[in-house]
């Protein structure tokens, strides 16, 4: 496979892409608030407090070895030969972020990559909500972010094998969003329902979030934070020039307000009255799904793409709960696993690069699926497994009777409610 | 281990057969096996769930 070089940034595109880049905290903000939301108001400051703490220990995990072995296109790699090939596995870049300071785009990857990480690490608090340890999930933070999250983005955006393949997803639809949603996966694997979530029979309560209103004020955040994502990654991953960067923002506009009427209308359609909680996961699903393509796909395209990722979202959430017996509070795996596998299926038929599509994508994209599927899923899986034997991750019996602010923090977020354990006990 | 071998089947598709229908081919059915290793991880899952209760 051909060695990829730097893309060439102009000085305006760079500042641009800067100031893009410094949005992406916002989406961080905005899915902080979501999973707050969406728990239970006696884990709402331990929700937060979490967000805050996981992005700091990204932060540092990303700073001493993420980075280095993250790197960017163009700069030193390790390669595999074999079969006639190189294959580009893993970043040989200086630790602790030596480099960074000579600018150029390679410093804007590695600024893109700790925000990034952060991000990631963000998406599996909201399912293991309500019942993982600030430590436990603070500890699987440092593993994705300084092993899984950087060899799999090396893939992607470094120049590795699968960027060499072809392979496309400018805002990080895969090594963002998937990495994170089937990290969320795995952990609610190893942490289980929440007591009281499914009866003996099996058949699962309805446990509300218990502030919509976070909710969705987290939506209007992440849509600003998205904006930022996959505008900077389109600019620094996909080589869009600036005068791009506007159909970027069109499409991921458009998608996530596709994906949400969709959710609304098939909530309202089903259920009788509109869901707050899964119209606001389907715009987040609009916005994950459009994350891979932005910058390479139409406006209408985008439509399509936001209106299958907001039906996804709404039955596979019902799916994972009533089949599969995932208690996934905030929807995460729903939203940024499916819908991020969803948005890398689209770009194969949907994208502008060549007229007709381009066969050859199709491939680089089905082999990124089955990547995610083979080993980010399973590896991310065996960590967190190794860490539960280690150091159970979740939070005994009494820390989730009395909730986690209590229990982890001694202080709840809103000291003038009264406490209500009927939705706790085992029917 | 049916995850990581549907994986192991694209490289080898990737590695070993010229670019072509055949490789595609090859790339659906080795995802054909991570669904199936998926479905597994689920009802296992599911079923160590319902032994706890």
């Amino acid at each position: 496979m051909t060695p990829l070089g730097p893309p060439e940034i102009s000085a305006p595109s760079f500042a641009l892409c800067l100031l893009l880049i410094l949005l992406i905290p916002c989406a961080s903000a905005g899915l902080a608030l979501i999973n707050a939301g969406l728990g239970r108001f006696r884990n709402a400051a331990h929700s937060m407090t979490s967000a805050l703490c996981v992005i700091a220990v990204a932060a540092a995990a990303y700073f001493f070895v993420g980075a280095a072995w993250q790197g960017y296109a163009g700069q030193p790699a390790y390669a595999l030969h074999a079969a006639g090939r190189d294959w580009n596995w893993i970043g040989a870049q200086r630790f602790f972020l030596r480099g960074v300071e000579s600018g150029g785009a390679a410093s804007l990857a590695a600024l893109f990559g700790l925000l990034g990480a952060g991000l990631a690490a963000i998406i599996p608090l909201g399912s293991g909500a309500d019942r993982w340890r600030l430590g436990s999930s603070c500890a699987s933070t440092a593993l994705l972010a300084a092993v899984t999250y950087p060899i799999f983005a090396h893939w992607v955006w470094g120049g590795g094998w699968l960027a060499q393949l072809g392979f496309v997803d400018s805002g990080g639809a895969s090594a963002v969003q998937a990495v994170g949603g089937l990290t969320a996966l795995s952990i609610t694997w190893i942490l289980g329902p929440r007591r009281g979530k499914f009866s003996s029979e099996g058949m699962p309560a309805a446990l509300p979030g218990h502030n919509a209103v976070l909710v969705l004020m987290g939506c209007f955040l992440a849509w600003l934070g998205w904006l930022g994502l996959n505008g900077a990654g389109a600019i620094l991953f996909t080589g869009t020039e600036m005068a791009r960067v506007v159909l970027v923002a069109v499409n991921t506009t458009l998608a996530a307000s596709s994906a949400a009427l969709v959710a609304a209308a098939i909530t309202r359609a089903r259920f009788g009255k509109t869901d707050a909680s899964l119209s606001a996961n389907g715009w987040v699903a609009g916005l994950v799904a459009v994350s891979a393509g932005c910058a390479v796909i139409r406006p209408a395209a985008a439509v399509i793409v936001g209106m299958i990722a907001g039906a996804l979202v709404v039955y596979s959430v019902e799916w994972l709960e009533l089949r599969l017996g995932v208690d996934d509070p905030g929807g995460s795996v729903s939203v940024h696993a499916v819908a991020g596998v969803w948005g890398l299926i689209a770009v194969g038929p949907l994208a502008a690069l060549t007229p007709g599509g381009a066969p050859g994508l199709w491939l680089a994209q089905l082999t990124g699926i089955a990547t995610l599927l083979g080993f980010v899923l399973p590896l991310s899986y065996g960590l967190n497994w190794l860490l539960n034997r280690l150091s159970p991750q979740r939070v005994p019996v009494e820390g989730e009777r009395q909730g986690l602010d209590l229990y982890e923090l001694g202080a709840g977020a809103y000291p003038d409610f009264l406490t209500h354990n009927d939705d706790f006990w085992q029917r | 281990m049916l995850l990581v071998a549907g994986w192991m089947l694209v490289l080898a598709a990737l590695g070993l057969l010229p670019s072509g229908p055949s490789q595609t081919s090859f790339v659906l059915v080795a995802l054909a096996v991570e669904a199936l290793g998926l479905t597994f991880v689920f009802r296992s899952h599911l079923i160590s769930g319902r032994d706890r209760k």
